[in-house]
């Protein structure tokens, strides 16, 4: 790891506890990178998770890290923000803590437009627990509690986060790492709720079960399957069946929670005196 | 300082009130009856004051939010009632593991389910103790009056910071609506105690480090300290650990924790005990017809007496084992089937004669009923 990065993780912990060829660990050091380049100050950069195997991620680096609950992080996060909005503050979410049980927080936060960045892991699954089906596994696909395919339909996370009120919401993957890193350094300049869907894999508990080759195989179909959505505009839409777009898919800044409350104070302050 | 004033104010008031003196500046809750107004009185006064009101998509969030805040520094409370209790619980856990200073007010309501949202009821006695999963401590203090309500939550505060963990305030719906004429202190008459913090350099801290005072010091986020927190078990480091002797290692000062300071965290109230022959145990809105009771009784030469406990969680075990050596009998009246008069039992079973007068259907239990209760048993 070059020396810049290195200061950024928690050297002594590594080595990490995902499996070989599991996409987390692209993702964070893409997010490493990504600080890196945006020149935080790292004093007042805190990193909150949930529950799960992308959620882990914290443990290894090198700031305030806040690893709590399954699907909670959010909540925890709006207190570190709103308590101190000096604090940059980022979530690591996996797609059943942010979309499953956490649901509700997610886009609850999206509507406050509380100045997070969340780079929710997208492995399709539910890692940590074995494989169990998530709202991000795909209509028919083999889970441990889905065996005969999964029957249910799937969350759309970016057009969720927009509806939610989302002002920045974009999509990268684990081998689209250096797009992922510039979607990760805009969200960080938005003053807002940034949403950085970052698609990953699972050979252990998804891949495995559904056929789906090696950890190369799996990063190899996460390349021909993103489709950037700049190359998009120009296609006919027979060519993005199947298909998933990557990019900023969504910018729109408007005034954030936390500032506006310190608006409301200073206001109701200044009338006091 | 302004001079005292008499006010007729509600219990709920007089505990955001008293959250506020003692340095509360972050609030997250969610609307609950008969607990709302403290999260209203917190939404109006908390920003004039520099604070943060927060209204959170669910009492779970709102139990996350107040710990994410506690960790920048913030001294934080959140309230609630009833089912709304039982959605914090995972997180109020997380509280107890982690050992984040807070306060959680739960203005009982009659249970279990939606049960009576306007009802009084003390049957979240054992869910303070218990309500969250796993062995953990915690410290529940139990007002009996509008102006317990203000101090309580000023202990509460200060009990929260010294201790680092959660503690509740366990009113009832009597209690939180209940209208009194009280002179509050004046802010200058608090006492404040704030958490302990990090001197060392960053690279010696040990958030959970195992020493006499068993109260690690606490950095506030965005300090340079950059410490970890989990749920899961960890060392004195903080990074999780999954070693058997770790693990017990730091479960005991967990468990201990409260042990050391005892004389400073139980308080109880006596009236008459000294020489009781029926000494009634009485907590919160009960202990004031209890009080009658004993009032009436020994003005006709009965010796009955009241133990009231203030902390509830710890109980204050060793003074009432001391007072039934005295006592042939114990009576327990309490809004619910049957809860602290099983802690009363394990206490006092050898010594005394222990029962129970329950009231579970609404209505507050009357100084007549615990008269009664007594000739019966005379
Ligand atoms: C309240 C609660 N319910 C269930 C669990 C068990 N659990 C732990 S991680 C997890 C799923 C994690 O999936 P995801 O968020 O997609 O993360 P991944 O492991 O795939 O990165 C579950 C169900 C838990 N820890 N807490
Ligand atoms: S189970 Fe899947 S998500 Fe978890 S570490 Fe292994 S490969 Fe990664
Ligand atoms: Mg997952």
């Amino acid at each position: 790891m070059r020396p810049e990065l290195q200061k950024l993780f928690r050297m002594d912990k590594l080595p990490h506890i995902w499996c070989p060829g599991c996409g987390h660990g692209i993702i964070t050091r893409a997010i490493a990178e990504a600080i890196n380049e945006s020149d935080l100050d790292l004093d007042k950069t805190v990193i909150v998770s949930g529950i799960g195997c992308s959620s882990r991620a914290p443990g290894y680096m090198h700031f305030d890290t806040l690893h709590t609950l399954h699907g909670r992080a959010l909540a925890f996060a709006t207190g570190v923000k709103l308590a101190n909005p000096e604090l940059n503050v980022f979530v690591l979410t996996g797609d059943g803590d942010a979309t499953a049980i956490g649901g509700n927080h997610f886009i609850h936060a999206a509507r406050r437009n509380i100045d997070l960045n969340i780079i929710l892991f997208n492995n399709n699954i539910y890692g940590m627990t074995g494989g169990q089906y998530s709202p991000l596994t795909p209509t028919g696909k083999i889970a441990s509690t889905s065996p005969y395919g999964n029957p249910e339909n799937n969350f759309d996370i970016p057009a969720l986060a927009i509806a939610a009120g989302a002002s920045y919401v974009a999509r990268g993957t684990a081998f689209h790492d250096k797009l992922l890193i510039d979607c990760i350094k805009e969200g960080i300049k938005n003053k807002g709720f940034s949403l950085i869907e970052a698609m990953s894999m699972c050979p252990t508990s998804y891949g495995r079960r559904n056929k789906m080759g090696n950890a190369a195989d799996m990063l190899n179909d996460l390349k021909t399957t993103a489709v950037n959505i700049n190359v998009a505009k120009k296609l006919p839409p027979e060519k993005l069946e199947g298909k998933f777009l990557i990019g900023k898919l969504h910018h729109k800044p408007y005034p954030e929670f936390t500032q506006e409350y310190d608006k409301l104070i200073a206001k109701l302050q200044k009338g006091a005196e | 300082m302004t001079s005292k004033k008499a006010r007729l104010i509600q219990g709920n008031r007089a505990c955001a009130e008293g959250a506020m003196a003692a340095g509360v500046r972050f609030f997250a809750g969610y609307p609950i009856t008969p607990s709302t107004e403290i999260a209203e009185i917190m939404s109006e006064e908390l920003p004039k004051l520099g604070g943060k009101f927060i209204q959170m998509e669910d009492e779970i969030a709102s139990m996350a939010c107040i710990i994410g805040a506690s960790l920048t520094g913030k001294k934080v409370l959140t309230a609630s009632s009833g089912p709304g209790i039982s959605l914090k619980q995972e997180a109020i856990g997380y509280a107890c593991m982690t050992e984040i200073p807070c306060v959680i007010v739960n203005v009982q309501r009659l249970g279990p389910s939606t049960g009576g949202p306007t009802s009084s009821a003390q049957g979240d006695i054992m869910q303070a103790r218990w309500g969250t999963h796993g062995d953990h401590p915690i410290i529940a203090l139990c007002p009996s009056s509008v102006y317990e309500c203000f101090t309580l939550t000023v202990t509460a505060v200060n009990f929260a910071e010294k201790y680092r963990t959660p503690v509740y305030v366990l009113m009832d719906e009597i209690i939180g609506h209940m209208r009194e004429k009280v002179i509050l202190p004046n802010i200058d008459e608090i006492k404040i105690v704030n958490r302990k913090r990090p001197t060392c350099p960053s690279n010696e801290y040990k958030p959970y480090q195992i020493d006499e005072t068993l109260i690690p010091a606490m950095a506030d986020f965005g300090t340079g300290y950059k410490w970890h927190v989990t749920g899961l078990f960890h060392d004195e480091t903080g990074f999780p650990s999954g070693k058997p002797k770790v693990i017990e290692e730091q479960f005991k000062r967990l468990m201990t924790k409260f042990d050391k300071y005892s004389d400073e965290i139980l308080s109880w109230e006596e009236t008459e005990a000294e020489d009781a022959e029926i000494l009634l145990v009485a907590y919160g809105s009960t202990a004031r017809s209890a009080l009658d009771a004993v009032n009436i009784l020994r003005s006709e030469g009965i010796k009955v007496g009241l133990f009231r406990p203030i902390t509830i969680w710890p109980f204050p075990e060793k003074r009432l084992k001391t007072l039934a050596e005295k006592a042939n009998k114990i009576i327990v009246p309490e809004m619910n089937y049957g809860q602290l008069i099983l802690e009363v039992e394990r206490i006092c079973k050898d010594k005394a004669s222990v029962g129970g007068l329950f009231k579970f259907n609404s209505l507050p239990i009357t100084p007549e009923e615990i008269m009664f209760k007594i000739r019966e048993v005379l």
